[in-house]
């Protein structure tokens, strides 16, 4: 067994107990990845060197102070590549960012680096993090572990297949409108949501600002709990951060569910759920309820709508957050152009793929004059209607379960050419973020062999509850040791 | 000359730059003129993927500060907004700045044009951030390339929006005067129009008298002098009044001052005018000004330049004319309280601070508060004056030595025994020796030639090198030279 | 193209209405792209139409959520980047400025 299979805590103990090394168990990360990820395309790219360096460190660290050290010092993560990476070149999975090596890490880059863990380089993600399958990349496919011919879930396909696959301890996503907790339902792996503001997006290249978080993929509920206990907190440097306490995460993570109240909102199992995926719920749901948690249904009304407004607000907002790609000061840009403007449109046009494009687009012209009121104010409210059906859900409900996704993961190709489609695979999962509120995905079980995952979504700041009802769960079904069939490449 | 048909109407848009230490939303220098090119950028103002902004509380402060001088209405809540248009200057492809929530509005500013008293309306006063620079080798329009410094990119600018209340360009300027003032008094801005840190656009448009319904408005920019926004909206509306007359019509435009040619280039056309598609910044929360920190700011406000100068006026009893001057910079004004405060009479102080004083700092290229004569040198020099210790032609030498040299000018004055000679004994001598010598003069002055007697006093003054008190050679030299029914 | 309530309605993107909202984006798109991006935007729009049909009468608009109020910084200067590491990324650069074709 690869020792990349063990939760972060027993990797913890036979660290600091000397039985492994940080650097053997950066070895393998390394090798297995090598052997791996040529047919899985998590990594866009891997920094051996540095790796190889942090994990010298990490040892020593260890060595000298073996109580003392951090939980996460000596383990190998990796990045989605919408991180900033000082040194490192980060691209967004997009050819305009092609060569940008920032002068600058992010601030959850800077937080796991200072506690020494040893990054092994950079995920694969649909453009701009813009999409639900990762076939966005402007680099290359990412596929899903459990079955080659299927999509891995986007946007953050490669973190969500780099810990399915065991090729790292624990990945960082984000997620704007499901990009966390939608792969790693397809990939069988644990993906938080966190709060809006519970974590710096400093450093995160931006998608929609007021809807993007960075949240932890990982195998266990509590190996993800781990590294939200390490990036959590308020940073000045993020004007939208939170100054609330980071606790409970790890605390209130085995005091079981008994006597809480789950909701299932109706609405979310009226978005066309494959059945195979409605029976691992309804099993899910038995399982909670055999746990000594009581559940009931709640309504989401405002639910139709969402989608909708997503689709405006998160356009408006990128068209805005991609204008500084304009190859001027970073990117291949356009240096044979001999007007300003061509400079700007070859740059953008070679520079944006498809779905890019048709974002920019969508949310350009929801903000022109003449469309403001009709698409972003009137979404904007809907948001407002969104956040308050939450509200009163929570009045009633610890916690609110539902599948992640209406479908397991699908056929490679099987929805590029329908952006609706697509855009519908991300029904169950965006609401959480035009409100702003924590959830977590959790591998539930298999329908027809893939994976299938159970979402618990928390109030506003209430990701101690996600992870304690994840917790639970994840101790009653025991799923998350069951290994995605993969080969070693032959050498 | 039959009196024009038409009303001029010029609103002005005046952008400032704050004087704050680091820029608006990150923590670079906001002082960077004469840096390096790029020198002076972070992630932030680079507009890097990923950066984030954070608001400087004090650019928040001195736009309130600003606006309560103005007499703004302060809202309660206030918001950033983002306008997105594409320019190298502009990294991020879009300003932080304020749309339909600014941090201030509708308030006034009074001046003075031609001794009239005129009111300006203040629409808003804003918050946002300034763009880089571009720079070209010769001549914009021959330029194939522009180059572009990111050092300025992100300095705090405050935007103040006038209502189109002004009527001449003669107005405008005294507008952009009395802006420029009190901006520099309550120490928002430098009130450097070269460089740049003050600039100023205007909308200039041509109406019928006696109609309400504004015409055609052009926007004129690039002026960058008082002397250049009044020439610009004299050409300006000069050239829209040969248009109307006509009975041609003004297209909708943006036109930029050259000051090389005098006169006025289309730059933009309406059609070509920008689509901002501004929406709210996501990246900031919201502000609220709560009426405590309002009256905090406004208790903090300086006396402003209308207010002093009445006061100079009436506590001083100086001239109106010394008052305006006196009160023209927060610098000069302090320096002539702090000379009064130290026993001087105001007029001599006013006489002297705006006489000499000013006109050796002239010379040299200088301030009153950057020359080598502090406050107490100078009060200390006319308190000899006042009590005849040394005479004002003394002092006057005295002073422009010390002006070169930073000396003290009383203790020069004791060193070399330049004090006045009052003394009677002294002065008699002088006197008789005066008469000996100038025979003739005393003649003339007997014979009914007052003007001979300057000649006598001039004598003594040349014996004494300038001490002797010229009120006593005076009287004595009348006592000497009795006239017949004098 | 839009109805009486000032809503716009399905399938009423014209080209020219989108090559106007590519121009001001600097995408550059061309005509084939533009004819198949308006296809799709239709079915987009016409979908995010649902929106019409939610009841917002009295509802406040969210641009962010958390209720952040006054978020700000002191006024300290603090060491940014040197020049060479602001132009590292930069395509083109001459004297330690960033080129760019002229602007007219």
């Amino acid at each position: 067994m690869s020792l990349l299979e063990e939760p972060i805590r027993e990797l913890g103990r036979r660290l600091r107990d000397g039985e492994i090394s940080a650097l053997e168990l950066t070895e393998e990360a390394l090798t297995r990845i090598e052997q791996l990820d040529g047919k899985l395309g998590a990594f866009l790219r891997t920094t051996p060197e540095s790796a190889r360096a942090a994990a010298m460190a990490a040892d020593q660290r260890l060595r000298q102070d073996p109580a003392g050290s951090p939980i996460l010092c000596g383990i190998p993560v990796a990045y989605k590549d919408v991180l900033c990476t000082a040194g490192v070149e980060t691209t967004a999975g997009s050819q305009i960012l092609r060569g940008f090596v920032p002068p600058y890490s992010a601030t959850v880059v800077d937080r796991l680096s200072a506690l020494g863990v040893v990054p092994l380089g950079k995920l694969n993600c649909d453009e701009f993090a813009m999409g639900s399958s990762n076939e966005n990349s402007a680099y290359q496919a990412t596929v899903n572990p459990w079955d080659q011919e299927r999509v891995a879930g986007g946007s953050s396909g490669g973190s969500a297949v780099a810990a399915a696959a065991r090729l790292a301890c624990v990945t960082l996503g984000s997620d704007t409108g499901g990009s966390v907790r939608l792969p790693a339902s397809f990939s069988g792996v644990v993906g938080v949501k966190p709060t809006y503001g519970r974590v710096s997006r400093y450093g995160l290249i931006a998608f929609a600002s007021s809807l993007d978080q960075v949240g932890p993929l990982a195998k266990t509920v509590e190996d993800a709990a781990l590294v939200m206990t390490a990036i959590a907190g308020h940073d000045a440097r993020d004007s939208t951060s939170v100054a609330a306490p980071v606790d409970g995460f790890l605390g209130d993570l085995r005091s079981g569910v008994r006597g809480l109240r789950l909701g299932i909102p109706r609405e979310y199992l009226e978005v066309g759920l494959d059945a195979q995926v409605r029976a691992v719920f309804e099993e899910s749901v038995r399982t909670l309820e055999a746990l000594g948690a009581t559940t009931q249904e709640i309504t989401l009304p405002t639910t139709e709508y969402a989608l909708s407004a997503y689709y405006v607000i998160a356009p408006a907002e990128v068209s805005s957050n991609l204008a500084r790609m304009d190859g001027v000061r970073f990117g291949p840009g356009a240096p044979d152009a001999t007007t300003l403007r061509q400079a700007y449109e070859e740059a953008r046009h070679r520079g944006f793929g498809e779905e890019v494009r048709r974002r920019v687009t969508l949310g350009t012209y929801a903000l022109s004059s003449g469309y403001y009121d009709a698409y972003y104010l009137q979404a904007q409210k809907v948001r407002t209607l969104v956040a308050q059906d939450f509200d009163r859900a929570f009045a009633e409900v610890d916690a609110i379960i539902s599948p992640t996704a209406p479908t397991t993961a699908f056929r490679l190709g099987e929805r590029t050419d329908d952006p609706l489609a697509m855009y519908a695979t991300d029904i169950l999962t965006l609401p959480a973020n035009l409100a702003g509120i924590s959830g977590i995905s959790v591998p539930a079980g298999f329908a027809a062999g893939l994976p299938v995952g159970l979402q618990v979504l928390g109030p506003y700041l209430g990701e101690a509850t996600c992870f304690r009802v994840a917790q639970s769960f994840e101790d009653a079904v025991g799923v998350w040791r069951h290994m995605p069939p993969l080969a070693v490449a032959a050498s | 000359m039959a009196s024009s048909p038409w009303e001029v109407v010029i609103g002005l848009e005046v952008h400032a730059q704050l004087l704050t230490k680091s820029k608006m939303f990150c923590s670079c220098r906001a002082q960077y003129l004469g840096l390096p090119p790029n020198s002076n950028t972070c992630p932030v103002c680079l507009g890097l993927p990923g950066a984030l902004p954070v608001i400087n509380a004090e650019g928040v402060r001195l736009t309130l500060r600003t606006a309560l001088a103005l007499n703004c209405e302060i809202p309660e809540f206030t918001k950033f907004d983002r306008k997105n248009y594409f320019y190298p200057d502009l990294p991020k492809g879009y300003q932080i700045s304020q749309y339909d929530l600014p941090l201030s509005r509708n308030g006034w500013l009074e001046f003075e044009v031609e001794g009239r008293k005129v009111r300006g309306g203040i629409t808003r006063v804003h918050l946002e951030e300034d763009t880089g620079t571009l720079h070209h080798s010769g001549e914009i329009q021959s330029s194939t390339c522009s180059l572009v410094d990111l050092n300025r990119a992100g300095v705090p600018l405050m935007e103040i929006v006038g209502e189109p209340d002004l009527r001449t360009p003669a107005e405008a300027r005294g507008y952009l005067v009395a802006l420029r003032q009190l901006l520099t008094y309550i120490g928002v801005n430098d009130g450097n129009m070269e460089e740049g840190s003050l600039r100023c656009d205007a909308n200039i448009s041509l109406r019928p008298v006696g109609t309400e319904a504004l015409g055609v408005k052009v926007e004129v920019k690039n002026m960058n002098s008082f002397r250049s926004v009044q020439r610009a909206l004299e050409h300006e509306l000069g050239r829209q009044r040969e248009v109307l007359d006509e009975g041609g019509r003004l297209p909708q435009e943006t036109r930029g001052w050259s000051e090389l040619e005098q006169r006025t280039v289309s730059q933009r056309s309406k059609e070509e005018a920008q689509e901002y598609r501004y929406f709210p910044e996501p990246d900031l929360p919201p502000l609220l000004i709560s009426r405590a920190h309002v009256d905090e700011i406004r208790a903090d406000l300086p006396e402003l330049p209308t207010a002093r100068r009445a006061r100079f006026q009436n506590q001083y009893g100086l001239p109106e004319e010394q008052a305006l001057l006196l009160t023209g910079r927060p610098a000069d004004s302090s320096y002539f309280e702090e000379v009064v405060a130290r026993g001087v009479t105001p007029q001599l102080a006013a006489n002297w601070q705006l006489g000499d004083l000013q006109g050796l700092c002239n010379g040299a290229n200088l301030e009153v508060e950057t020359c080598k004569i502090s406050p107490v040198a100078f009060s200390d020099l006319l308190r000899m004056v006042q009590s005849q210790e040394a005479t004002a032609k003394v002092a006057k030498e005295i002073l422009g030595r010390a002006f070169a040299s930073g000396e003290e000018p009383a203790q020069l004055i004791h060193q070399e025994g330049l004090g006045q000679v009052s003394d009677a004994k002294e002065i008699t001598v002088m006197v008789e020796r005066a008469l000996e010598q100038n025979r003739q003069a005393a003649a003339d002055y007997k014979a009914g030639q007052d003007r001979a007697l300057d000649r006598l006093v001039g004598a003594v003054m040349a014996m004494s090198k300038g001490r002797a008190n010229a009120a006593m050679v005076n009287q004595l030299l009348r006592e000497r030279l009795p006239r017949a029914g004098g | 193209m839009q109805d009486g309530d000032g809503v716009p309605r399905a399938g009423s993107i014209a080209l020219a209405e989108l090559a106007h909202v590519s121009s001001l984006a600097r995408l550059g798109l061309t005509a084939p792209e533009l004819a198949k991006l308006a296809a799709q935007l239709e079915l987009i729009v016409a979908a995010v139409g649902k929106l019409s049909g939610a009841d917002i009468s009295s509802v406040e608009a969210t641009a962010q959520v958390g209720g952040l109020r006054n978020v700000t910084r002191a006024d300290e200067v603090e060491d940014g980047l040197t020049a060479e590491q602001a132009l590292s990324n930069a395509p083109v650069q001459a004297a330690g400025f960033l080129r760019v074709p002229a602007i007219q």
